[in-house]
């Protein structure tokens, strides 16, 4: 079966694929995501590279991408809609597959109110759901968003988006899902999961309109690494829902880390076995050495 | 309406430097706002002169944006204008830089920050409403405009970050598209949100600069 990426080979197969967010660093170093590579390669079979994530300024998506490619890793570059406008992102995308980066992801952005620089103008020429149906309009067709013609090469990118089954309005959420499938998106990564039957129902409306059969989805998976990450996954962080049990055995677990790690198990052992789920996405959120045992201890390193 | 609001006195003071000062307000939307009407134009000349501040005199302009309005009204002023060496101008942009245009010898001062295009609420509660794209949507929308109300202007749905009603940037703040589906959902129209709504023409807004 024609492949763009390690990525569409494993869920054009069939197989169950793994992904993990790496961070880039706020820093030019690069071995800091040589380090994570390093750490990482052989345990996930594609690795984010976050878009300055948070609206915080760090290393650029395609240099960190370009970074994991001499490493012979498979990297997705991340692409938000917040800091640059229609025609920086053609031109990135033209970039990223110029030098080998076949798996995109589109994003619209985390509001730079929430960063480190909330003076900042932000962009938001497009959205995400625009810049999927541009990035398929390029690829397939050959032609810019504003109808002029690709004149050599087209970007040949398997192309990602996001879905958040736990944001509001919730009945909107496979219906914004639905959307994204219709611009051209060919995988979907998840918001992290926390509250798996809140999950269920969304994948029920997912499967009953037949959507896991036109878009592979991999959920995505944070371990929380304390009861302060927690709390502010729980209160502060726009879209993610941590119910109470999980909030309470974090609050009164003995080893934090130990507990979080252990969460983190039975909340992959109970999504890998929802229906129509083809994947996870691991975010680790800079406790990246915590993935290897992870995708261990769930059973997942020998998975086909 | 043109919604304003005004500056720090103490910056104000900055830029003044303790020079004689002329003071202009505005009889439209800086009024409404109470940003730059004859009270709050009095209200600037006490404070500026228990600054001791040489306040020269003032005239509120009907409405600052008119520039024929603005050049007669500030001839008839003529003699405290020229004792004054900056004008302070309670107005919108628009109204500091017409007055600009017609009083082109002296340092003219902006007192207020101008916000947006936005509805009166209540007495002193405004909120925004256009961003004058040039482009308009609304017509696509229900008469709600995302351009304008969602900080991201999402043209295809919320974001993920609209809960429980709320704006992710402000909790609030009303999330505009979380408005338009309870609207089209109570009007049996959600189908409207199914189209994929095509990259917004921005150069519209460029193009207008002006009109004859």
């Amino acid at each position: 079966m024609r492949h763009r990426s390690n990525l569409e080979r494993i869920l054009l197969d069939k197989g169950f694929a793994v992904t993990a967010e790496i961070g880039p660093p706020k820093g030019s170093d690069p071995d800091t995501i040589r380090q994570k590579g390093d750490m990482l390669g052989g345990y996930a079979d594609a690795f984010n590279i976050t878009d300055n994530q948070t609206a915080v300024v760090r290393m650029s998506s395609m240099a960190g991408c370009c970074i994991l490619l001499n490493m012979k890793l498979e990297p997705i570059m991340q692409m938000a809609c917040r800091d640059k406008n229609r025609i920086a992102l053609q031109s990135d995308l033209l970039g990223a597959a110029a030098i080998g980066i076949r798996n995109i992801l589109c994003i619209t952005g985390d509001h730079q109110s929430s960063g480190n620089h909330p003076s900042a103008k932000g962009v938001y020429d497009i959205d995400s759901i625009q810049l999927i149906q541009i990035i398929k309009n390029m690829r397939d067709d050959g032609i810019f968003q504003s109808g002029d013609a690709i004149l050599s090469g087209r970007p040949d990118v398997f192309i990602g988006a996001t879905a958040n089954p736990f944001a509001d309005p919730y009945e909107f959420m496979v219906d914004r899902l639905e959307k994204k499938i219709r611009a051209g998106a060919n995988f979907i990564q998840t918001q992290s999961v926390f509250n798996v039957d809140k999950f269920e129902l969304w994948m029920d409306e997912v499967r009953s309109r037949g959507l896991d059969k036109e878009v592979h989805i991999l959920a995505g998976v944070t371990p929380l690494k304390s009861l302060k990450m927690t709390e502010r996954m729980k209160f502060h962080v726009p879209g993610v829902d941590v119910p109470d049990k999980i909030f309470d055995r974090m609050k009164t677990a003995k080893d934090q880390k130990e507990e979080g790690y252990r969460i983190a198990l039975e909340l992959i052992d109970r999504i890998k076995r929802v229906k129509g789920i083809h994947g996870l996405h691991i975010t680790a959120l800079f406790w990246e050495d915590i993935i290897p045992s992870l995708i261990e201890g769930s059973g997942l390193l020998t998975r086909s | 309406m043109i919604i304003t609001k005004p500056k720090k006195l103490d910056d104000i003071l900055g830029h003044i430097n303790g020079r004689p000062v002329f003071i202009v307000g505005c009889s439209e939307c800086a009024t409404l706002c109470h940003t730059g009407g004859e009270d709050e134009v009095s209200s600037m000349k006490d404070a500026l002169k228990n600054k001791n501040i040489d306040v020269t005199g003032w005239v509120v302009l009907e409405p600052a944006c008119h520039l024929q309005n603005d050049k007669r009204l500030l001839k008839s002023h003529k003699k405290e204008v020229d004792k004054a060496e900056k004008i302070l101008v309670l107005a919108c942009g628009n109204g500091v830089q017409t007055v600009s245009e017609v009083l082109k010898d002296f340092n003219v001062i902006s007192g207020t920050d101008t916000l947006f295009l936005g509805e009166i609420k209540h007495a002193s509660e405004f909120e925004k409403r256009c961003i004058m794209c040039g482009d308009c949507l609304l017509d696509l929308f229900e008469g709600f405009c995302p351009v304008s109300r969602c900080p991201k202007s999402m043209l295809n749905g919320p974001c993920g970050g609209s809960k429980n009603g709320k704006c992710e940037v402000d909790l609030d703040m009303d999330c505009v598209w979380d408005a338009i589906y309870k609207f089209l959902k109570e009007k049996g129209r959600l189908h409207q949100l199914e189209e994929i709504r095509k990259p917004k023409d921005w150069s519209r807004s460029i193009d207008m600069r002006r009109i004859l």
